[in-house]
């Protein structure tokens, strides 16, 4: 007998992996967008992006439409929790999302759409982080529904998570632009890279020391008989920021980013194995928390048939436009 | 637990966030399949002005579809965060149809629209072509799935209900439940309206200003032609509809008709009044004797469902949707109106010169917008005192969130979604005004030989880029 439900988890942890590695370069490069004051470095970091953004953050309606097919309490119960920041997230996405379009098109507010470009990247990086804070430290659930107070999810941790989450998107954001830009845009992101880098793991040991200490589930996980099996995975962060490092001293164009995105899977690595087997920590399991069997079973059947299909495309759309962005390149407007 | 304020309040945000939501994709929608018949004539015919209208629509689609995408994402979550009891007890059912529309439609959207807008010097012009067609057909399918959604709310169908919740038992009783295929033509012939209305609208106020290029004719022509089937077919499909609520929804259509009592003898159509809810009465009303009978049963004196009949509890707001129906149908009355005259003067050879008629174009392009937002008030207030028809009350659907939360988070999106519109529509109507560039670049792949005036393509497209940068940066 197959086990749906644990399909359906590894395909929504599947799926907010990739919204983290494609939606989070696009965020970061509203987060670096700060230190890039001139108006034409700054249309050369939008127009990297232009052209998939749309399809990045699609990722994260999958993410949010698969939980309400999957498990509707956890979609139900965790976005009434988590309220506040993530209507705060919403209103950050509205106002970047909005900021691609017309920034181009204007003239004397072009100062503007650059702030709104830049607030509201942090602000949806910095509210999912908080967001995700929140849910590492647990959401009251009583008969399927929040029974908690709607600032719960504000807490000294979970606020550092939303600040670690923007040095992450930064950092990814650094490295596309490492990629997909030259010259004299290029040379400065890589010299911004070092600075990222060491700001991620700081934040990535802050978190991994917190959360043991606050949650003692988290801890006897890690520190239990398991440690042994685990140790590994701390080493190769550490090994992974040594290669982002040394590769920026040698200019590779494409590694900062690999080697960032394998820093990601990580940590990611680490957040999954932190609440497994639970859909809403502290108690809520993915089995305790799936829908019946009948819409698992229809809503899987489109994914097998069509997800694969839609990566293809994506791919191709990235082929399509792969290769340097430069000033005055034609098309974007 | 729960106070009435804060129900209120999340319904107030959502019929908010949704209403200015659903104008985008409307437009859009329409738009996309329009710019793929453009892009299409072209390819064939190689005449310049589809060429031009297509780039020219493809800005303003641009524009429209990031507030729709936007916007979207915001509806996407607002299930979870103010509707948990709903998504709780139907998520079963609308969760699994939201992300087909997700697989099935916004990737297609999303993946395609980048080489649609940005891709025209890199791919060549079947595979350009074949991407703006995938854009188009991703929003058809994407309204294929919503409406199957919102009209299972209306009319649920293959479900069972086990432990307080919705259990999904048969997937194609579900999709095409009772009321789906005919919310969902009457939507489609909708948004076909109102983008052709806006196209028309353009058109003939950039004809009122002597300002064309061939261009503007041509697509007042294609707008006109197409109201000219869309606009007496959505009455058709309109009336079909009615009478699929009479059978379903008997009590929203009561509410439509301001009906309190029987009528033995026949039921008149009210085409004025004021319906007073506490007295249960139809105030001042003017009636067709025999009309509604007429129309709703076919009959002379059919007899049609009246308010009285239902608790006071499960009755929608009459007030509301008794005028929002009928400035819908007014308007597509008008609609109709604009499409036949438009098809005479056409054939008499004088469509462009007509003053009057033009400014009945530009007049009506608001019109499309403003009766599919009634037509929507008409069928989701109409839905009232439900959420889910006859399973789940609309006041019992809500988060556990406060009053302050909610109210904090409706003041924002007011706020921004003001701002967004102000400032989305200063520079959609810029970009209509402005109207399509005289000679826009032609794709690098365009064959010198299409081209009559000999002007190599290469040389041309390059030295107008230049140009048109010059202007950007100035």
């Amino acid at each position: 007998m197959l086990d749906l439900a644990l399909i359906w988890a590894l395909i929504i942890a599947l799926g907010v992996l990739i919204y983290v590695i494609l939606d989070g370069f696009d965020l970061g490069i509203g987060i670096v967008f700060a230190f890039f004051p001139h108006d034409e470095d700054r249309q050369v970091m939008m127009n990297t992006v232009a052209p998939v953004w749309d399809g990045n953050e699609t990722w994260m309606v999958l993410g949010g439409a698969g939980l309400f097919a999957a498990f509707p309490v956890v979609y139900s119960a965790v976005l009434s929790a988590l309220y506040l920041p993530l209507v705060l997230m919403l209103v950050g996405l509205v106002l970047r999302g909005v900021a691609f379009e017309i920034r181009g098109k204007s003239q004397r507010t072009r100062p503007v759409w650059d702030l709104a470009f830049m607030t509201g990247s942090a602000m949806a990086t910095f509210f999912q982080g908080v967001g995700l804070g929140a849910f590492i430290q647990g959401i009251a659930v009583v008969n399927r529904e929040f029974a908690g107070n709607g600032f719960d999810c504000f807490t000294a941790f979970s606020l550092f998570t939303g600040a670690g989450l923007m040095a992450t998107y930064a950092m990814l954001g650094c490295g596309w632009l490492i990629i997909k830009t030259d010259g004299q845009l290029q040379r400065r992101m890589f010299r911004l890279m070092p600075a990222l880098t060491i700001a991620l793991l700081a934040a990535m040991a802050v978190i991994s020391v917190w959360t043991p200490l606050s949650q003692p589930a988290i801890a006897s996980r890690w520190f239990g008989p398991a440690l042994s099996m685990l140790w590994p995975v701390p080493l190769a962060v550490l090994a992974c920021a040594r290669g982002i490092l040394q590769a920026v001293k040698t200019g590779n164009e494409t590694r900062p980013y690999l080697l960032t995105l394998a820093l990601i899977a990580l940590g990611y690595l680490g957040f999954l194995i932190s609440i497994w087997p639970n859909l809403i920590p502290p108690g809520v399991s993915l089995w305790a928390a799936a829908a019946p069997e009948s819409s698992l079973k229809f809503t899987l059947i489109g994914v097998v048939a069509i997800l694969p299909v839609i990566l293809f495309y994506t791919g191709y759309s990235y082929w399509v436009f792969r290769g340097k962005v430069r000033p005055h390149d034609e098309g974007y407007h | 637990m729960i106070d009435i304020a804060a129900i209120e309040l999340a319904r107030i945000q959502f019929a908010f966030t949704v209403s200015f939501h659903i104008i985008f994709p409307a437009t859009t929608i329409g738009l996309a399949t329009f710019i793929a018949v453009l892009e299409g004539l072209w390819l064939k015919t190689r005449r310049e002005v589809y060429y031009t209208l297509c780039r020219f629509w493809s800005r303003a689609f641009a524009l429209c579809f990031a507030i729709g995408v936007v916007s979207g994402i915001v509806m996407s979550y607002q299930f979870g965060t103010n509707w948990s009891v709903f998504s709780n007890f139907a998520g079963s059912i609308t969760g699994p149809l939201l992300t087909y529309e997700v697989l099935t439609a916004f990737f297609l959207e999303a993946g395609f629209l980048g080489i649609m807008l940005f891709g025209w010097n890199k791919v060549g012009p079947r595979a350009h072509f074949a991407a703006t067609v995938a854009v188009a057909t991703g929003t058809l399918i994407s309204m294929f799935w919503i409406l199957a959604s919102n009209s299972w709310m209306q009319t649920p169908a293959g479900y069972r209900i086990v432990d307080g919740r919705v259990m999904p038992v048969d997937w194609m009783a579900i999709v095409f439940n009772p009321s789906f295929p005919y919310r969902f033509m009457h939507m489609a012939l909708a948004v076909f309206a109102v983008s052709m209305l806006l196209v028309s609208a353009t058109s003939a106020w950039h004809l009122l200003r002597n300002r064309d290029n061939g261009a503007m004719r041509t697509s007042l022509v294609m707008a006109l032609g197409c109201l000219l089937v869309v606009t007496p077919l959505q009455a058709l499909v309109g009336d079909a509809h009615g009478l699929n609520t009479l059978k379903y929804q008997p009590a929203k259509l009561a509410a439509i008709e301001g009906l309190w009592d029987v009528h033995p003898e026949g039921t008149p159509l009210n085409l004025f009044g004021l319906p007073d809810m506490e007295a249960e009465t139809t105030r001042y009303s003017l009636g067709i004797p025999h009309l509604g009978s007429l129309i709703l049963t076919h009959s002379w004196t059919g007899a049609v469902p009246n308010m009285k009949r239902f608790p006071k509890q499960d009755r929608p707001d009459s007030r509301i949707v008794f005028w929002s129906f009928r400035i819908m149908v007014g308007l597509g009355m008008l609609m109709i109106v604009l499409a036949v005259t438009g098809a005479w003067l056409h054939r008499r050879g004088r469509l462009q010169r007509a003053i009057g008629f033009l400014r009945f174009a530009v007049a009506m392009g608001p019109a499309g917008y403003v009766s599919l937002l009634a037509g929507w008030i008409t069928s989701e207030v109409g839905r009232q005192p439900w959420v889910v028809y006859g399973l789940l009350r609309t006041s019992q659907a809500a988060s556990p969130v406060t009053r302050q939360q909610v109210g904090l988070s409706l003041l924002i999106f007011v706020t921004l979604y003001t701002l967004v519109f102000g400032t989305g529509l200063f520079y959609l109507f810029k970009i209509l005004r402005t109207g399509p560039e005289p000679a826009p670049a032609l794709p690098l792949w365009n064959d010198a030989a299409a081209r009559p005036s000999g002007r190599h393509p290469l040389q041309g497209a390059s030295l107008e880029h230049s140009s048109r940068q010059g202007d950007n940066h100035a």
